[in-house]
């Protein structure tokens, strides 16, 4: 494990506040897990002190590149969107543990994003893409502008888009459509506290839930970005850093 | 050739820069970064007697120039620190500082004893500082009586040399230098991190899940370099500088404030090699300014003479 630094090759805007940036580097031959995420030190003579966790939304670890979509929400994320062609970003990566686990064999995988949750989906379809797995794609928004990605996915699988106001797809929640889901499905979410939840009830035992917390180290020296742990042996919680950020939705509280 | 070697009591460091409490773990992460040897030495996450599950999230909120945390001294109790994690320690040669914390007199007695017959180290680090834990911690910190009598009832537990860790959060930091002093500790430990808190705009409520917590990074090290500089004129006992350190010209600043060794925290979690990259710039840097023993450095902000150079300027 190391930092690297990376060059930018491309850096745009694909939606609301939502940035798109594509970089190259060594260290991308080692990004083969979806799931996992870089803690990336924002570019700047005035940097804010601490990196910044980003999921890893697509790689190519043959051609060393790799794509990180994010929301340029704080001072940190919007300093990163100042960042253009050429210059050099510096990765912390990739830390902790991605999805792991394919769906059961004939089982069908379906793919549950929310807002800026919505990015390390993206690697991991392509993956079961490549691998013939069947795939049922839910996507979930506020409004039509910040809808990003969908041409993409819906390349890989059955694509349903909501919007909470109704602006573009489905009007609702991303989890009102997986209500009426039962059978040999396996779960994947990326996203906000409620919807995880939802679709933890919803799926039992079959699903996987990437998390997400207020990080410091990013290695899991520094206890800050725990999660109650459902399972409780050895510690009231889990890092979300080290031992996710995905986590069997049976082994946490959230 | 710069000499970078500094002597603490129990402690005899290659160089001056070690690790701070609460920001390294028990060094297992680090060491997939670089090898631990290279440091001066390396303090653990506080030990307890009892398991403690810490606070609940979110712990930590940046803030400029810092950071606050609120973690709650997690650590998985004596018993299984010394089974499973100060063990990693022993094949690296490095002094090991272990810290100690607890609610009461005896928890810190319990834990030193048991440590002191278990575990391969070499001095403790008594936490009397803690800002994040309800009961304990501070309130020895806080209490020039209580910080002595803890001190004195620890040293009569163990053989091993007693650092006690400071808090900034005092009217008056040297009164409690004095005190601890005078209970016999070995060596002072400061600043830990100061009391802040920030609160969320959108829920209106504080942002930490323990509302509280400690600032830490560079921010603090003004406070650190002025609260060094008048505790060492105070006692004479060495004290481990910390607060905000983040390069090899911190490491000077606050060995010429007082410190004869210096702790980095925070600096840590921004960049994973920053101990090693502060001690491999130090011997330039002390070079530059005309320094050939990280010795000489100590307390020279105030004492321009204290002794002949061992070296000319």
């Amino acid at each position: 494990m190391k930092t690297a630094d990376f060059k930018v090759i491309s850096h745009r805007q694909i939606a609301d506040h939502i940035f798109q940036l594509i970089l190259t580097g060594e260290e991308a031959a080692n990004m083969t897990e979806p799931g996992q995420f870089v803690h990336v030190q924002i570019p700047g003579k005035t940097a804010p002190l601490l990196r910044r966790p980003l999921s890893i939304a697509d790689a190519e670890p043959a051609a060393k590149q790799c794509t990180l979509i994010y929301r340029a929400e704080g001072p940190g994320t919007k300093q990163l969107a100042a960042a253009g062609e050429g210059d050099v970003v510096n990765l912390l990566g990739p830390l902790g543990n991605g999805f792991t686990s394919a769906p059961e064999q004939d089982g069908k995988a379906v793919l549950i994003g929310g807002g800026i949750g919505v990015p390390p989906l993206y690697y991991l379809a392509k993956r079961f893409a490549a691998s013939g797995i069947a795939l049922d794609i839910y996507l979930g928004f506020r409004t039509k502008g910040e809808v990003f990605l969908q041409k993409a996915f819906a390349d890989l699988g059955q694509t349903t888009i909501t919007t909470e106001d109704g602006s573009f797809g489905e009007k609702g929640y991303v989890t009102d459509q997986i209500k009426a889901l039962r059978g040999n499905e396996t779960f994947y979410a990326c996203g906000p506290r409620p919807m995880l939840r939802a679709v933890q009830e919803a799926a039992e035992s079959k699903a996987y839930l990437s998390l997400e917390e207020r990080m410091a180290c990013g290695v899991g020296a520094c206890l800050s970005c725990v999660c109650e742990s459902a399972r409780s042996v050895n510690s009231p919680y889990v890092k979300i850093c080290s031992d996710g950020p995905v986590f069997n939705s049976a082994e946490v509280k959230i | 050739m710069t000499d970078l070697t500094v002597n603490l009591p129990g402690m005899a460091m290659d160089n001056p820069v070690m690790t701070a409490s609460g920001c390294f773990g028990f060094g297992k992460e680090y060491s997939q970064f670089y090898d631990l040897n290279t440091l001066g030495a390396i303090t653990v996450k506080a030990v307890t007697a009892e398991p403690r599950s810490g606070n609940p999230p979110p712990r930590t909120a940046e803030t400029n120039s810092g950071m606050l945390n609120a973690i709650g001294l997690q650590n998985p109790g004596m018993n299984k620190a010394v089974a499973a994690d100060l063990p990693f320690l022993e094949d690296y040669d490095l002094p090991v500082l272990v810290n100690v914390a607890g609610n009461q007199q005896d928890d810190y007695v319990n834990v030193v004893d048991h440590l002191s017959r278990q575990a391969k180290l070499s001095a403790f680090e008594l936490n009397i500082s803690c800002p994040n834990v309800s009961c304990g911690g501070l309130q020895f910190g806080s209490d020039p009586e209580s910080a002595y009598k803890l001190t004195k009832a620890v040293k009569n537990t163990t053989e091993h040399p007693i650092y006690v860790k400071l808090s900034p959060n005092v009217t008056d930091i040297t009164e409690i230098a004095r005190a601890v002093e005078e209970g016999g500790a070995d060596g002072l430990s400061m600043i830990n991190t100061v009391l802040g808190m920030k609160i969320d705009l959108q829920s209106s409520r504080p942002l930490l899940g323990n509302e509280r917590g400690g600032l830490s990074g560079p921010a603090i090290k003004p406070i650190a370099v002025r609260m060094i500089y008048d505790v060492s004129q105070a006692v004479s006992i060495p004290i481990i500088g910390m607060g905000g350190v983040a390069s090899a010209d911190d490491v000077i600043e606050l060995m010429l404030a007082g410190a004869s060794a210096v702790a980095v925290g925070t600096a840590n979690f921004a960049d994973p090699y920053a101990c090693p990259r502060i001690i491999g710039d130090l011997p330039a840097r002390m070079h530059e300014l005309g320094w050939k023993s990280a010795q000489d450095l100590t307390g020279r902000s105030w004492n321009h003479c204290k002794s002949p150079l061992s070296t000319l300027r």
